[in-house]
Parts: structure tokens; sequence; C-alpha cells
């Protein structure tokens, strides 16, 4: 694909995205704001594709090894946490009971 | 792997993360969406690894541990009321991700015979730009929520000058790389002046607006690696960094309209210093006579109602007495006493953190109320119970037209028949306001320590 034909079939994807994005975004209640922040927090976490890609493909000497190693680090660190983070949370959140229930909490 | 089978796969990450925001409409199953998600990530990693040309595996796989360990050690150790640090500091660290990839593919692309693409040399200079003020800003608001450095807003005269003066060094830069001039050192000077100018653009907001900051500089670092998905042209970068710059817009809008004032203001507003000169006015006023009471009257009242309405703050939070609240929850609703929580959209320190730490004390989510549904409930509620809330029920935000927080919409616990109020003392809140509803002569105060004050209803309840 020519660059030109690339670059709008990336800006349309992107156009797209934004609605999607609102659309699905505000059918998340108030009370799951925090894990929507720290859920979709991990989901940017996806610039970890992008670290390995400078790390393993776009080698040019030292100086580039030193960039993609941090920046893997650092994206790895937010996907990771923010995983986590948002599974713990998301752990708490039980209808009634929490003894008698189910560990996934979706038992009333 | 060849390009099209990969970016087959990366099609999966993005339904993936689709779906896991879907399932985020219910508590039900947010949890297995979350999961999917998390999978989904694991595709593109794994897919990552299998790209033909890949060089470097080890290397990857070391700061994979080096990172993932660290995150999954804070992710696991960070306690529920520390959790809007601990996304800023997760939300920085992909921030400062993005602005590195693009420093490195500009050091890849240059010198490049006769000029780069527009739309590559600039998706270059967005991601530096956006994830360092990302990075930087995250950082600060890591250290303020953190109290490594002070909460209160730090102001300066010229303020506003400097930060535009910084700002607008950065978009030179940027706009003479994108018209083609080939020198790496801009990208960097501009990534360093991105960087000051997130640091100088947080330092003054308060601590009771990191709400909003956070959830906009979540929205950055998503842009952030849209942009970075532009020059490495790859669709699973574009479309999860834009699903993260919808949603931090969409919940910085609801933040600003809950607060009733505009994300300008917010971001330039230096909030907490309007409100302490306030403050000052407010409290040569003075006002009515404030009506106390002992455990054991409210512990009556409480037991005999028919309908109680608990309003927590961050202050309940502080004091670490959720656990507390709930215990005296499931007394009074053993005694047949109907239960409810009324959460405000601004409660906590960012959005829908009461309802975190509520859920924490194992109190059933079907127990929270938003705004709205609590508002309507009011009226027909016989005691409403404020533990260390205060903005967000003063009732001078509907009827005082010069009050600092006129316009916020709020709980409006004074339809309520009795309107408790566990209070340390007649301090006035985090924004240094002063409540009308302490004199309501519906209101009656029970001072002390929250945790000490409901352990004490807590007996009390016990011995009736």
């Amino acid at each position: 694909m020519s660059h030109g034909i690339l670059l709008v079939f990336e800006v349309t994807i992107l156009v797209l995205t934004v609605f999607l994005g609102f659309e699905v975004i505000s059918k998340v209640p108030t009370l799951l704001h925090t894990p929507l922040m720290s859920g979709t927090n991990a989901i940017h976490g996806i610039v970890i594709v992008g670290a390995m890609l400078v790390l393993g493909l776009g080698h040019k000497g030292p100086f580039t090894w030193v960039i993609g190693f941090i920046a893997v680090v650092l994206a790895s660190a937010n996907v990771v946490g923010g995983f986590v983070v948002t599974d713990r949370m998301l752990e708490m959140f039980k209808k009634r009971e929490p003894a008698k229930e189910t560990k996934d909490g979706t038992k009333p | 792997m060849g390009t099209n089978l990969s970016n087959l796969f990366y099609l999966l990450t993005i339904a993936t993360f689709i779906l896991a925001l879907r399932f985020l409409s219910s508590p039900a199953h947010a949890r297995r969406g979350n999961q999917i998600g998390a999978a989904g990530m694991l595709v593109a990693i794994g897919v990552t690894f299998a790209r033909s040309g890949l060089t470097s595996y080890w290397e990857i796989v070391l700061g994979m541990v080096v990172g993932g360990g660290f995150g999954a050690f804070a992710a696991r150790k960070v306690k529920m009321t520390a959790m809007p640090q601990m996304v800023a500091l997760f939300n920085g660290v992909g921030g400062g991700a993005a602005a590195l990839i693009s420093l490195a593919e500009l050091h890849r692309l240059l010198p490049a015979p006769g000029r780069l693409h527009v739309d590559i040399a600039l998706s270059i200079v967005l991601s530096a730009l956006i994830g360092s003020v990302s990075f930087a800003g995250s950082m600060i608001a890591f250290a303020k929520l953190q109290e490594l450095i002070g909460g209160r807003p730090i102001t300066y005269p010229g303020q506003q000058f400097v930060n535009a003066a910084v700002i607008g060094l950065c978009l030179a830069a940027g706009i003479a790389l994108v018209a083609g001039v080939q020198r790496e050192w801009l990208l960097w000077g501009l990534a360093a002046g991105a960087s000051l100018f997130g640091i100088l653009f947080v330092l003054p907001i308060g601590g009771a607006d990191m709400p909003v900051v956070i959830s906009l500089l979540n929205a950055f670092t998503g842009l952030a690696a849209a942009a970075t998905g532009f020059e490495l042209e790859n669709n699973v970068l574009i479309v999860s960094g834009m699903l993260v710059g919808a949603s931090g817009t969409l919940l910085t809008m609801k933040m600003g309209r809950a607060m009733n004032r505009s994300i300008a203001n917010v971001l330039f507003g230096a909030f907490g210093q309007v409100t302490a000169e306030a403050a000052a006015v407010a409290a040569g006023e003075g006002g009515g006579t404030v009506r106390s009471a002992n455990a054991e009257d409210v512990a009556v009242m409480l037991a005999y109602a028919h309908k109680v309405v608990f309003v927590p703050g961050y202050g309940l939070a502080v004091a670490q007495a959720q656990h507390d609240v709930h215990q005296l929850a499931d007394l009074l609703e053993a005694k047949g006493v109907e239960i409810s929580y009324a959460i405000h959209p601004v409660a906590g320190r960012m959005p829908g953190h009461m309802n975190v730490l509520l859920a924490e004390a194992n109190v059933p989510y079907t127990q929270l109320e938003e705004m709205d549904d609590a508002n309507s409930e009011f009226p027909r509620t016989d005691v409403a119970v404020v533990v260390g809330a205060n903005d967000v029920v003063n009732p001078d935000a509907r009827n005082k037209p010069g009050s600092p927080i006129y316009g916020m919409p709020i709980l409006n616990v004074d339809d309520a028949q009795v309107v408790v109020v566990l209070k340390r003392s007649m301090n006035p809140g985090f924004a240094g306001i002063e409540n009308p509803l302490f004199y309501n002569p519906k209101t009656v105060m029970l001072f002390g320590d929250a945790k000490a004050s409901l352990s004490q209803l807590i007996q009390d309840v016990k011995a009736l």
C-alpha cells in the first residue's frame, strides 16, 4: 500500500475509534470509574509493542539500545501494574454476603 | 510472522480491549472483561515477538522482567486509599515510554534522504510532546498525592506567562521538525521542554482537583500511544491509544461537570488559593447554633429508622473507617433498617474512588447509589449520616451565588428527616468553605474521630 493510502486508512480508523470509545465508555457507571481509569491505563500499556519494535528492529547502535530498553521497562511496568491493580479492585466488587459467594463474584 | 498475519492478531487484541471496556458496564462481569483484555495484551506481545526480523530477544525479556516485576510488586502492595497515585505512576511510565519510542524512531530515520513524510514527523513530534507532558505531570501528581511534596497549590507571579513561553518554545521546535529541519537535538529539546511544562502545569493544582488532572493525563498518554501508532504504522497502537484518549477525555469532562467548573478553571485556576480567601470571608460571617448529640441518642435514632443513608467522604478513608461503617450498617440491617450509601462523583481522590474503598470493606455494590438516584431517595430517608464529607453536602452550592462552590451538584442530605454529621470539630473542610448544613435545625453533630464515633455507635446499637 502506498504511504498516502495507508495514512488515510489509519486516520479513518482513528476517527471511528473516537466514536467507538465515547460510545463504550459512556455506558460505564460512575461506580466503576476508578477501575475504568486503571483499566484504560493498562490498555495504553500497548506502547510495549512499540517499545519492543524499537529495541528489536530499529537497532542502530547503543543509543537506540538504551532508549529502547528503558521504553520496554517502563511499558512493562505500565502493562503489568495496570492489569494487576484493576483485577485487585474488581475482585472486591461483590453483590452480597461475600463469604457465601463464588470467587468471581457472579452469584448473588 | 509476516505483517498481514501479525496485523490480524493485533486486530484480535483490539477486539479484546473493546470487550474489556464493554464488560465494565456492570460490576458483575467487569473482572472477566479485564482478564480478557490482559489476554489480548499477551497476544499482542507474543505476536510482536514472532515478527520476522526481530532481534534482541533477551534484552526485551530482561526489560519485561524488570519493569513487569516492579509493576506487579507495586500493584499488589498498594493500599486502596493510595490508588490515585498508583494510577498516576503507571500512567506516567506509559507516557514516558511513548516519548522514548519517538526519540528512538527519529534517531533511526535520520539522516533521511530528502524530507521525512510530514505525517511521520508530526506523529513523532506529538508523541514526544504529549508523552513527556504526561510523564512529568503524572510524576508530580504522584509526588503530590503521595505527599512527597506539598499538596497545596504552588503559585508565583507570571506563572501563566512562563508556562506559555515554555510550551511556545516546544511548539516552535515541533513545527521546525515537521517543516523538515533534520536535527535530533530539536526533539530532545522539545521533550525536555515538554517535561518542564508538565511539571509547571501540575504544580499549581491543588490536591482536591487531582481527580481531574489524573484523568486528563490518562487521556494524554492514550493520545501519545496513538501517535506512536502512526510512527510505526501499527493499528493496535492507534486504536488502543485512541480508546484511552476518548475515555480519559470523557471522564475529565464528567469530573468537571460534577464540580461545576470548566476544565480550564481547574487547570489554571489554582482553586485552593481562591477558596482560602473565600474561607477567610466566610469565617467572619459566623453561623447559627450547632446542635450536638451523644452517640447513644444517635444510635437510638438509627435503630428505629426505616431508612438510613450513609454519605461517605474522603475523611472516612483517611480515618480508615470503611469497615466500621459497614459493620454498623449490617447491625442496622439486622434490625430491619433499609441501608444505602450515597456516593458523590468527586468523593475521594479520583473518579469513583469511594466506591472502591467501600467495596474493599465488603459493602455490596447494590447498596452504592449514584448522586441522582440518592437525591430522589433523600425525601423518604429518616436519617442521613454524613461521615467525613463536607463540600459535597454543602447547601451553599444550591443557595448562595457568591460561594466558590455555587452550582456544583450536591447530595441533598437536608431533604432527609434528620441529618447526623460525624465530624472531628467545626473546622471547615478541604476546600476551606463554611457549611450551613451544620447550623440546620434538622442537623445533629456527633463530634470526634470518625472511627471512634462509629465504634461507639456500633456498641450502642448492639446494646439496644
